[in-house]
């Protein structure tokens, strides 16, 4: 048994570092110790893949279907999971209805591995891509068809979760609302082969403005849905249970040809120029099946780097603008994107910090996110000629779930782009995007602090583990406040808050830097970070969550629950 | 809390997809399509010899864990930290659980302190605690022990940490062997929604 903090280790690790990266994988291959490791697995060292010989593959769009059987009802029916009635049913009467089953399915991450089960929704890992429009309520059925006797890592039962939706708790994916045909979590009253979740694609601030079905300025871009069982998330989301929900509005209308004078016009078109990306990042042994470690309370690093399910894919691109939404859909890895053209660093338009457009893009040659975070950007290739390679790359070195290390060059190339045609551009980056709202805090009616450590091996918040039945605080719908994070020594927690987004205030003491000025749902604590958000709270109520999305920090109950009380 | 345990036990017992009507035009819950690898079949934990609090001397996978739902996990016998109210709630699950411990769920407690901790001064600490049968207190080689203790993800990647006793892990370890199924429940969590982990684990 090697202890993961043996002086010589760290040693062995740089070596080791130094010669992946050379050898193009630029991966720790070994986990860190033993102890940490999947057992007897010890240290994992996978099949070998060539990399940018898969295409990348883009999901599919969610088709509605023309009816539900039995119908969509405010009351959980007959044989749904025993949830709450839904919350302004007919303020919000769905428009679409969706059916989703939650299958376990056969995937290849690439042609060098072995073709594998993975939990898909609707079977596919990513799931399929929502194309959601505010003003436009969906109702989306969920079937659990996964088996009671799944083996391995992960449970079985789902609890479907709406990333950055501003959604009733009912619809919210609360950690205690995991269901199957015949389990069902805390907060449900019965088990149940399907769940209804009803998304009103409103703003936020509906209540203060019904008539435009809430603020324009609190509109949504980005969104991800994936599992949020409690105890299970971080396995059940590496197991595949994740996809992206795009929502879009008259600002930003996924038309480049749209004449309306308020549209954006940015380049458009779900899956040919409008193209999402989750970065992951699996680790497989070596035989190549994918395995996880369901013991290590840090954190979870694999050993390959996946993008849309593919191990290091290549994409071909006309010679004109995409957008590109990025997600960081690992459980426990932070990335830092660089875009790279014969190792020269290019430059990129970033026009949206965790889905929400900025009020004016920013020219960046670097993205740094944390698991769960989002940042949309606009590469123009046209600047390049026919022929031309580019790579997105991650540089940032992390070794443990603790948090990332330092940044090195060259990184892993995880995403190659091929310039290989031409096609018409009637796309568009203006100089202002998405308005936002002033702050002013003078509103803020309550003060609240959080501290975010690890006391006896698990992972606390104010010193208290996640406790499904009870609410850590209630807040006043409509009431705005200003809550501290402060993380601690030696440890990077992405929080997350459900429900409504909150403004930096300040980040230990300073003004955030531009790309996270904007509205957000993840707020990274760096060691020892302070940062202070100003966040309101309406138009639903009843019980959500804040926790770290270290997906592994979560489930070892670093979650609170709070409610929204009128 | 009983009223609960009857109700859900009774409730997973009906367990049958059949019992709730599918929507027309959706199949039927597929059979066990999870096939693992048999990479993921392997043991994880050490089978070394371990010593019960009444002086049993057996395997701690083959005769613990294998085919097992089990709930571990870490104390010593003279900690007056964090291992009274552990040991207290652990106590409150057991009681919870009701005639299912000793018979479809295992409670085991790894000591830290294996030096100290012979089975003696176990079964000792077991009387004192009231703990009912089905629920083991083990002891064994430093070496072993300690590599029980890490496999279960009882410590802390600070090295520092990890060597103070006061900080040691207050987490229960609750899987289901035959599952392959693992998942960590705060000591600190109110006995009625530990009871449903482990009760949606079986």
């Amino acid at each position: 048994m090697s202890h993961p903090d043996t002086p010589s280790q760290p040693k062995r690790r740089q070596i080791m570092k130094a010669a992946l990266a050379a050898s193009g994988i630029g991966f720790l291959a070994e986990r860190a110790g033993d102890a940490a490791a999947w057992g007897s697995y010890g240290t994992v060292q996978p099949p070998a893949t060539t990399p940018f010989v898969e295409p990348l593959p883009v999901s599919g769009q969610k088709m509605p279907v023309a009816s539900l059987n039995p119908p969509a009802q405010e009351f959980a029916a007959v044989g749904e999971a025993g949830r709450d009635p839904h919350q302004r049913w007919n303020t919000f009467p769905p428009a679409k209805f969706y059916q989703v089953q939650v299958l376990e399915a056969t995937h290849s991450f690439h042609r060098e591995l072995p073709a594998q089960p993975i939990w898909g929704y609707d079977g596919t890992l990513p799931g399929p891509t929502f194309v959601a429009r505010v003003g436009e309520p969906i109702l989306i059925r969920f079937y659990n068809m996964l088996s009671n006797t799944a083996y391995g890592f992960g449970s079985p039962e789902i609890c479907p979760h709406l990333h950055n939706g501003h959604v009733p708790s009912e619809s919210d994916g609360f950690a205690g609302n995991y269901y199957s045909a015949t389990k069902f979590g805390p907060t449900l009253r019965n088990a149940g082969a399907f769940y209804d979740i009803h998304y009103p694609n409103c703003y936020s601030r509906y209540d203060i403005s019904p008539s435009t079905n809430g603020d324009a300025r609190e509109g949504l871009g980005t969104l991800w849905y994936h599992d949020h069982r409690d105890g299970f998330t971080a396995a059940n989301v590496y197991r595949g249970l994740a996809g992206f929900y795009l929502m879009f509005d008259d600002i930003d209308s996924g038309n480049e040809l749209d004449t309306n004078p308020k549209a954006l016009r940015l380049p458009s078109g779900v899956g040919q120029y409008d193209i999402p990306l989750v970065f992951s990042d699996p680790s497989f042994d070596a035989s190549g099946m994918r395995v996880f470690d369901q013991f290590d309370p840090d954190g979870f690093l694999g050993n390959k780097f996946c993008v849309n399910g593919k191990v290091q894919p290549t994409f071909s691109v006309a010679r004109r603008k995409y957008r590109f939404r990025l997600l960081d859909g690992s459980p426990s890895r932070f990335c830092e994107f660089y875009l790279t053209k014969s190792s020269v660093d290019q430059t990129f338009i970033y026009i949206a910090n965790d889905g929400n457009l900025l009020p004016a893009p920013l020219t960046l040659s670097k993205v740094r996110l944390a698991p769960a975070e989002r940042g949309d950007i606009v590469i123009d290739f046209s600047k390049y000629p026919l022929g031309s390679q580019l790579f997105l790359e991650n540089r940032l070195v992390q070794t443990s779930g603790r948090g990332p290390d330092d940044v090195q060059t060259p990184g892993t190339q995880l995403l190659r782009f091929t310039v290989d045609s031409e096609a018409a551009d009637n796309s568009t980056v203006p100089s202002t995007l998405r308005a936002i709202a002033p702050i002013n805090t003078a509103v803020a009616s309550v003060n609240r602090y959080f501290q975010f450590e690890k006391r006896n091996g698990s992972w606390v918040i104010n010193g208290a583990t996640f406790d499904a039945l009870t609410p850590a605080f209630a807040v006043k719908s409509g009431s705005t406040e200003i809550w501290t994070l402060k993380g601690s020594s030696g440890w990077h927690h992405p929080i997350h808050i459900h429900m409504e987004e909150g403004r930096i205030l300040s980040r230990n003491g300073a003004v955030p830097r531009a790309e996270e000025a904007g509205r957000k749902d993840v707020f990274v604590l760096n060691p020892n970070d302070e940062v202070k958000i100003l966040i309101r709270f309406g138009d639903f109520l009843g019980k959500y969550m804040m926790h770290c999305h270290n997906t592994v920090h979560e489930d070892h109950a670093m979650m609170l629950r709070f409610d929204v009380v009128p | 809390m009983m009223q609960t345990n009857t109700k859900r036990t009774f409730l997973m017992a009906l367990g049958s997809a059949g019992l709730v009507p599918l929507a027309h035009g959706v199949p039927e819950r597929g059979k066990d399509a999870t096939a693992p690898g048999p990479a993921m079949r392997q043991p994880y934990f050490p089978n070394v010899p371990v010593t019960t609090h009444e002086g049993k001397s057996v395997r701690f996978y083959d005769d613990l864990i294998k085919g097992k739902v089990v709930i571990i996990n870490a104390m010593y016998t003279v900690c007056t930290g964090s291992c009274p109210t552990n040991t207290a709630s652990l106590l409150s699950l057991q009681e919870a659980l009701g005639t299912q411990v000793g018979k479809d769920i295992f409670i085991y407690s790894i000591t830290l302190q294996p030096e100290i901790d012979d089975a003696r001064a176990l079964k000792a600490y077991a009387k004192k605690y009231g703990v009912q049968p089905g629920w083991s207190f083990l002891t064994g080689k430093r070496d072993d022990m300690e590599m029980i203790r890490r496999k279960l993800g009882f410590y802390d990647s600070d090295p520092i940490a990890d060597a103070n006793l006061a900080n040691h892990a207050g987490i229960f370890r609750i899987g289901n062997d035959r599952l392959g199924r693992w998942m960590m429940v705060p000591a600190a969590m109110p006995t009625r929604q530990a009871l449903v982990s482990v009760l949606n684990i079986i």
